[in-house]
């Protein structure tokens, strides 16, 4: 361990000492889950801290009905549907996307939503179904795409959108009175699209620290520090702690361009339920392009796989341990619920990486 | 996935880059990002760039993606061949979130 990296830990620990009573901290977004992990993090705790994965994995959030849909689009014949590579293996009722390929369906992985796009172009005999997940970085991808093909024209373009807006969940979190958090580790690059004043409500309305951090090892301590001098001032303020990369304001193009595509609407969220306001649908002028008006697919209410606790695993209730399921009959290789099969996922991480036993709680 | 890769703009086209992820050169679109100009340092997600950030910080986002995704492999995509993904070159998985 570097000295800096050594001055941060003891001052965490300084600051537990003072604080002198448990913490819960939520790390909302899954990358920051993966580096918390990869690097130990969660070993260089204090006692009394707990780090919480919060619902910032786009897979794990997005709602079975959903990867139903998808899995039901890619049956029609003419259909190819284009999809970021961690959908594949998310099981729904009707089986996931890979188990859909391996019976016959045109299933691509894409990495950039305009290959969805150059799908449509190339293939005019076929109908492109775009699988867009994912959160304010992700989304003005999603837009940029959706107003190319409408000022081109394209009539074999779809879109199944699932996008979801973090701040709307993170409220949703603090009003559930079974949640206890003293403070938020909020994600980098959402923040890049949509700037750290975005977490103002967040703030303001709950009192909750708020601390914008980046990815590296020790950026993530830095910014746990940070929370913590909050905590034990009793203080709630917004802190940007990733200003190389994040501004207040964020990228207003790319808000633009969300704006000009999407309105905000109600969206189901895996095992959360509907959170209001907490997603995107396209504009009427756009709706043209929506896959479930397009294809006639009916959404069917959500049914967990019993025993499954995915949702309470999102909400930062339990930890992965807790569920019977974990490790037992889901596994990477054979994932129930979704946080097993993103890389990002809270039950994949811990799979993976196995955190000390103090992190477990009783 | 809440994440972007840094990348330096090597050619730009109107709002079309060939930017370089570590050797690795792939096609970006700059529309959110209107004010780049090749050699600039920018942030690329989903095959877009999202923002422009200086070199030292995408150097530092370089060593600590390669401390966490260097010694992993994933299904790659399948739009590879297009070199127009902003892919993270390192796991081939879509950079979202």
């Amino acid at each position: 361990m570097d000295s800096a990296t050594k001055r941060l830990v003891e001052e965490l620990h300084s600051l537990a000492r003072s604080i002198d009573r448990p913490v819960s901290v939520m790390e909302v977004c899954g990358t920051h889950t993966v580096s918390i992990f990869r690097h130990g993090l969660r070993s260089l705790m204090p006692e009394g801290v707990r780090l919480v994965s919060g619902p910032g994995c786009p897979v794990c959030v997005t709602a079975q009905r959903h990867i139903d849909a998808a899995v039901q689009l890619g049956g029609f014949e003419d259909v190819i549907i284009a999809t970021y590579g961690d959908m594949m293996r998310v099981p729904g009722r009707l089986g996931s996307l890979e188990a859909c390929r391996g019976k016959g369906g045109d299933v691509r992985i894409i990495a950039s939503a305009r290959s969805a796009l150059k799908l449509a172009q190339k293939h005019p005999d076929k109908r492109i179904v775009f699988v867009a997940v994912g959160f304010e970085t992700t989304a003005p991808a999603t837009a940029a795409v959706v107003l190319e093909a409408g000022r081109t024209g394209l009539d074999n373009f779809f879109v199944l959108t699932t996008h979801k807006l973090i701040v709307p969940a993170m409220l949703a979190l603090l009003d559930d009175e079974d949640v206890r958090l003293d403070g938020f580790l909020c994600p980098g690059h959402v923040s890049v699209v949509i700037g750290s004043d975005a977490y103002r409500p967040v703030v303001e309305r709950h009192r909750m620290p708020c601390v914008v951090a980046g990815f590296e090892p020790k950026g993530i301590l830095d910014s746990l520090v940070a929370l913590l001098r909050q905590i034990d001032g009793k203080a709630a303020r917004l802190e940007n702690r990733y200003e190389a990369v994040v501004t207040p304001s964020g990228n207003p193009v790319a808000r633009q361009l969300m704006d000009e595509a999407f309105s905000v609407a109600d969206t189901p969220w895996r095992a959360m339920g509907v959170i209001p306001q907490s997603g995107l649908e396209l504009r009427s002028e756009f709706r043209r392009f929506d896959a479930l008006t397009r294809f006639g697919i009916q959404l069917r209410e959500d049914e967990d796989h019993p025993g499954c606790r995915c949702g309470d695993v999102i909400r930062g209730k339990v930890t992965p341990a807790e569920c019977t399921l974990f490790g037992a009959s889901c596994t990477p290789l054979n994932p129930l619920g979704p946080c097993m099969v993103s890389s990002e996922g809270t039950c994949s991480a811990w799979f993976k990486y196995k955190p000390p036993a103090h992190s477990k709680r009783s | 996935m809440c994440l972007a890769v840094p990348g330096q703009i090597v050619e730009l086209d109107g709002n079309t880059a060939v930017v370089d992820l570590q050797g690795n050169r792939i096609e970006v679109c700059t529309i959110m990002t209107p004010d780049v100009r090749p050699e600039d340092w920018v942030l690329v997600h989903a095959g877009f760039s999202i923002s422009q950030l200086d070199e030292q910080a995408a150097r530092e986002t370089w060593s600590y993606l390669d401390q966490m995704f260097g010694e992993e492999g994933n299904e790659g995509p399948d739009d590879a061949e297009d070199t127009d993904n902003g892919r993270n070159t390192t796991t081939g998985e879509a950079p979202r979130g």
